[in-house]
Parts: structure tokens; C-alpha cells; sequence
């Protein structure tokens, strides 16, 4: 698993990369109330703000972490937005995307550096 | 975090777990471990318990000694009916402006020699210096400083306050009574701000960590933020100072006609006397050009406060903006309130919101979102 500076979390199982939000954005966010997912197909670009997420308290924007295609989304989350509370890193998924380049990923954190990163 | 103002209790909340945000100059809980949708649910279901020891607390004492007198100066403040306020019950008002907007919403009780206010925290200096530029004449002004004021919210809230106070379960909505508990004096009022039957309860400093330990001592008695408080009081279509209402609006725009008594009204025998009479007994009269309503969007996408909303997907002109906005969680869905014309004002009118650049629907409704759980 890799992380983004953005608090993002990747999971990479051949070029297709399942995303979501770590505990630590999830604990900052609050209980979510509301999630706006993308479009299945859609082609991105690394940093569009991709992904809309209401708290209790904000609206935020989850940007693409790389570039690449929406290939999932997880719709569960629709009807039940606080999975990502409950479970950042595992139900609480929110995408999975076609990575153009997975060389892309060499430069995100592994989790150590992650925990650094947010200590 | 230096300047922020503590409570009697803001120990008692990081010992519990709180997170603790700037609020109002103080450092007050936003939420605990429960989470904010776990402490509203708790609130509708069982009983929270909030720190509101912010908010200003002031006595109002009639130099002369007849309680009547200070009732008649405050009502050239309010456009409420002070002076006919039984002993030992409390009401709502608001202070307004010459341009008939309001200054601070309020509450006021009838505790027999004096009259004992309670006043937003923001606005608790501005209110007091008004009063005390307005009554002294009249009044003796006394701000209470060595209290503070806790709220039990919800429909446990009864039998968990009547196991350390009894008498309580006695009140009736917005009944005001003086108690004993281990020799300290509580000013308790069966009143809240949740849309839940409850209690706010004044007390001394000295005692106050003690008491709120023991009223969580049972078991369904839980701590509750302001982050849940905002959602509770948003679904109980009660508004927040400065979102809501403010200089600008006035009592008839916001929906709060049923705060103006009919002897304050124009033919009362105590008619206007408070400023902005004529604008407001004008509203009244005549209506006012917009209203607050509630909103429900159509989807899930909160509409949240600066809002702006229209008639349809294309008019460039807008009908009115939303003043409060969030998730409901007694809903389950997005909940707004909003200023609109008069003419978009009615429910069932769907008029349509701009968020993140897209006009989404959402349906005019009444307010409250939830009932009122009042004990009447």
C-alpha cells in the first residue's frame, strides 16, 4: 500500500489501483454524510478534484492521485458514506483506477514515511 | 490557543476525550469519542448533556424593588411581553434595532424579585453594554461570572435529572425553578435548544465539575459537542445567531412572529415601545418581503449556509440564500434553512440551489424537521 501527501491510500493488484482515504483523513474529516463518486470510464488526470466528501462539519474534494481511467467506483458508499469512517482501509474504498503509468507510484510514501509524514 | 476563555468544565471534556475548537473566544468541545452523528442519535433517543457555560447569564433587579418596573424597561429593549410573565417562567425574545433587525436572541424568566437572562456568548458583551446603556436608570445590572450553565437534552433527560434533583419531573416547558443540591443553588428551566424535551440548569463554578460527573454517572447520560448540538438544533428549525437571523433580518423574515405577544403588537395595550417598532408591526401588518423556510434537497448533497438559490436552472436572478445547512441525522438526509421572496416561500415550491456550480432541486418545507418533543 502507498500514500499521497494528499492522505490518499493505494493498493496496486496488476495496473489497476483500488483508492481511498486514510484513517487519519478520515478521523480528521468527521463522520461522512455525503459522497458525489465519478463516473465509471472516466478518463483523469492526476489532481482533478475527482470525488466529492461532506462531513458533518466540510465539503472536501478527494483529487486523482495519477493519471489513468475510472474503472470501479464503490457505490456502497452512496447509501453509506460513514464505511469510510468505519473502515478507511478496507470496505471504505472509494475507487479503483486503470494506472497509465505505474511508475508513477515509486514516488508516494510507503506507510512508515507516511506515519512520519503526518506525526 | 492561548487567549481562549475556559469553562468550569473544559477539564472535565479533555479528560472525556474532547475535541476542543475555538468557539466564541472560548475553548468549548466540538465532539467527544461518540462522534458527531453518534452524539446527535444520542440526544433524540436517550440524554445529552452540553456545556453552554459561554453564554452570558445576567440579572436584571429593579432598583425600586417592584419587578414590574424592570419588566417595563426591558420591554423598551425586546418586543416581548415581559411585565405579564408569571413568577417562575421563562420566555424567548430577542433584542432589536431601530431598522427592526435583531441584535441577540434570548431568554428571559420571572424569578420573582429579578428577571435572569441568558445571552449568546458573541454577543454577551455587545448585549450587556446596551442594557446597561438602556435600563441602569431602572435596574440594577449584574453579570454573573462564578456559574456555569449545562443543558440535559432529550426524552431521558427527565428521569436521569430527577435521580439527583428531585421536583424536576414536576416542570412543565419552559417552567423555571430554584433547587438545592448539596447546598448550592440551581436556577433550573425546563427549556433547550435541541428541539427535545430537557433542562438548562445554572449552577455554581464550585460545584459544577462534581454535578456533571454525576449526571454522567447514569447510564444514559452521554457528553455532547457543538458539533451535534448545530444538527440538533437545525432539525428542531431553530436558528443560530449570525447564520440565521442577525442585524439585517427581521423577527417577521424569520418566521419568529409567535415570539412577538399580542399585547406588543399594534391595537395591544403595550403596542411597539421597543426599537424598530415600525418596521416590524409594519411586517406584521403587511408582510414581509422575504421569509425564513425550510429546504429539503432532492438527493443527498447537503445545501450548506451561503447557498445561493433560484427559480429554475437558468435565471441569473436569485430568489434568496441559505442561512444554515447540513445533514440531518434524525432525518437521514440534507436539511436547509433559507431566506426566499415571498413569492418562492410556500411550501411544496421547488426551486433549485447552485452547488459546486450545479442546480440541484430542493422543495420548500415547514419548519421543524423533527417535532418538537416539548413537555407542554
Amino acid at each position: 500500500m502507498k500514500f499521497t501527501e494528499e492522505h490518499e491510500w493505494l493498493l496496486l493488484d496488476g495496473d489497476i489501483a483500488t483508492v481511498g482515504i486514510t484513517a487519519h483523513a478520515a478521523e480528521a474529516l468527521g463522520d461522512l454524510v455525503f459522497i458525489e463518486l465519478p463516473e465509471v470510464g472516466e478518463t483523469v488526470s492526476k489532481d482533478d478534484a475527482i470525488v466529492v466528501i461532506e462531513s458533518v462539519k466540510a465539503a472536501s474534494d478527494i483529487l486523482a492521485p495519477l493519471d489513468g481511467e475510472i474503472v470501479e467506483v464503490n457505490e456502497a458508499l452512496v447509501d453509506g458514506p460513514t464505511e469510510v469512517n468505519e473502515d478507511p482501509l478496507g470496505n471504505g474504498w472509494i475507487f479503483k483506477i486503470k494506472v497509465a503509468d505505474a511508475s508513477d507510484m515509486e514516488n508516494m510514501m510507503e506507510e512508515a514515511a507516511y506515519n512520519a509524514f503526518i506525526a | 490557543m492561548t487567549d481562549l476563555l475556559k469553562t468550569a468544565l473544559t477539564e472535565l471534556h479533555q479528560e472525556l476525550g474532547a475535541k476542543l475548537v475555538p468557539f466564541a473566544g472560548y475553548e468549548m468541545p466540538v465532539q467527544y469519542p461518540m462522534g458527531v452523528l453518534g452524539e446527535h442519535n444520542h440526544t433524540r433517543t436517550e440524554a445529552g448533556l452540553f456545556d453552554v457555560s459561554h453564554m452570558g447569564q445576567v440579572i436584571l433587579r429593579p432598583k425600586n424593588g417592584t419587578l414590574r418596573d424592570a419588566a417595563l424597561a426591558l420591554e423598551t429593549l425586546i418586543p416581548q411581553d415581559v411585565a405579564d410573565l408569571e413568577e417562575d417562567r421563562q420566555r424567548y425574545g430577542f433584542f432589536t434595532n431601530d431598522t427592526g433587525g435583531i441584535l441577540d436572541d434570548l431568554m428571559f424568566a420571572n424569578r420573582g424579585d429579578h428577571l435572569f437572562l441568558v445571552v449568546n456568548a458573541a454577543c454577551k458583551e455587545q448585549d450587556i453594554a446596551h442594557m446597561q446603556a438602556h435600563l441602569s436608570d431602572v435596574c440594577e445590572l449584574t453579570v454573573i461570572t462564578d456559574r456555569a450553565l449545562i443543558a440535559l437534552q432529550g426524552p431521558k433527560a427527565e428521569a436521569a435529572l430527577e435521580t439527583l434533583i428531585p421536583g424536576v419531573a414536576a416542570m412543565k416547558f419552559m417552567d423555571v425553578l430554584t433547587a438545592s443540591y448539596n447546598g448550592a443553588e440551581f436556577w433550573i428551566s425546563r427549556s433547550g435548544y435541541t428541539g427535545e424535551d430537557g433542562y438548562e440548569i445554572s449552577l455554581p463554578n464550585s460545584v459544577a465539575e462534581d454535578f456533571t460527573r454525576a449526571l454522567l454517572n447514569h447510564e444514559d447520560v452521554a457528553p455532547i459537542g457543538i458539533g451535534a448540538r448545530d444538527s440538533l438544533r437545525l432539525e428542531g428549525g431553530l436558528c443560530l445567531y449570525g447564520n440565521d437571523i442577525d442585524e439585517t433580518t427581521s423577527p417577521i423574515e424569520a418566521a419568529l412572529i409567535w415570539a412577538i405577544q399580542k399585547v406588543r403588537r399594534t391595537d395591544g395595550a403595550r403596542a411597539g415601545g421597543f426599537p424598530g417598532a415600525e418596521q416590524i408591526l409594519d411586517h406584521i401588518t403587511n408582510g414581509a418581503e422575504r421569509k425564513r423556510v425550510g429546504l429539503r434537497p432532492d438527493g443527498r448533497a447537503p445545501m450548506r449556509a451561503g447557498t445561493v438559490i433560484f427559480a429554475d436552472e437558468t435565471t441569473t436572478t436569485p430568489l434568496g440564500t441559505v442561512t444554515s445547512g447540513g445533514f440531518g441525522p434524525t432525518v437521514g438526509g440534507p436539511i436547509s434553512m433559507a431566506y426566499l421572496t415571498k413569492s418562492s416561500a410556500a411550501k411544496d415550491t421547488t426551486v433549485f440551489a447552485e452547488v459546486r456550480g450545479k442546480r440541484m432541486p430542493a422543495i420548500v418545507c415547514a419548519l421543524p424537521f423533527t417535532p418538537a418533543n416539548f413537555k407542554r
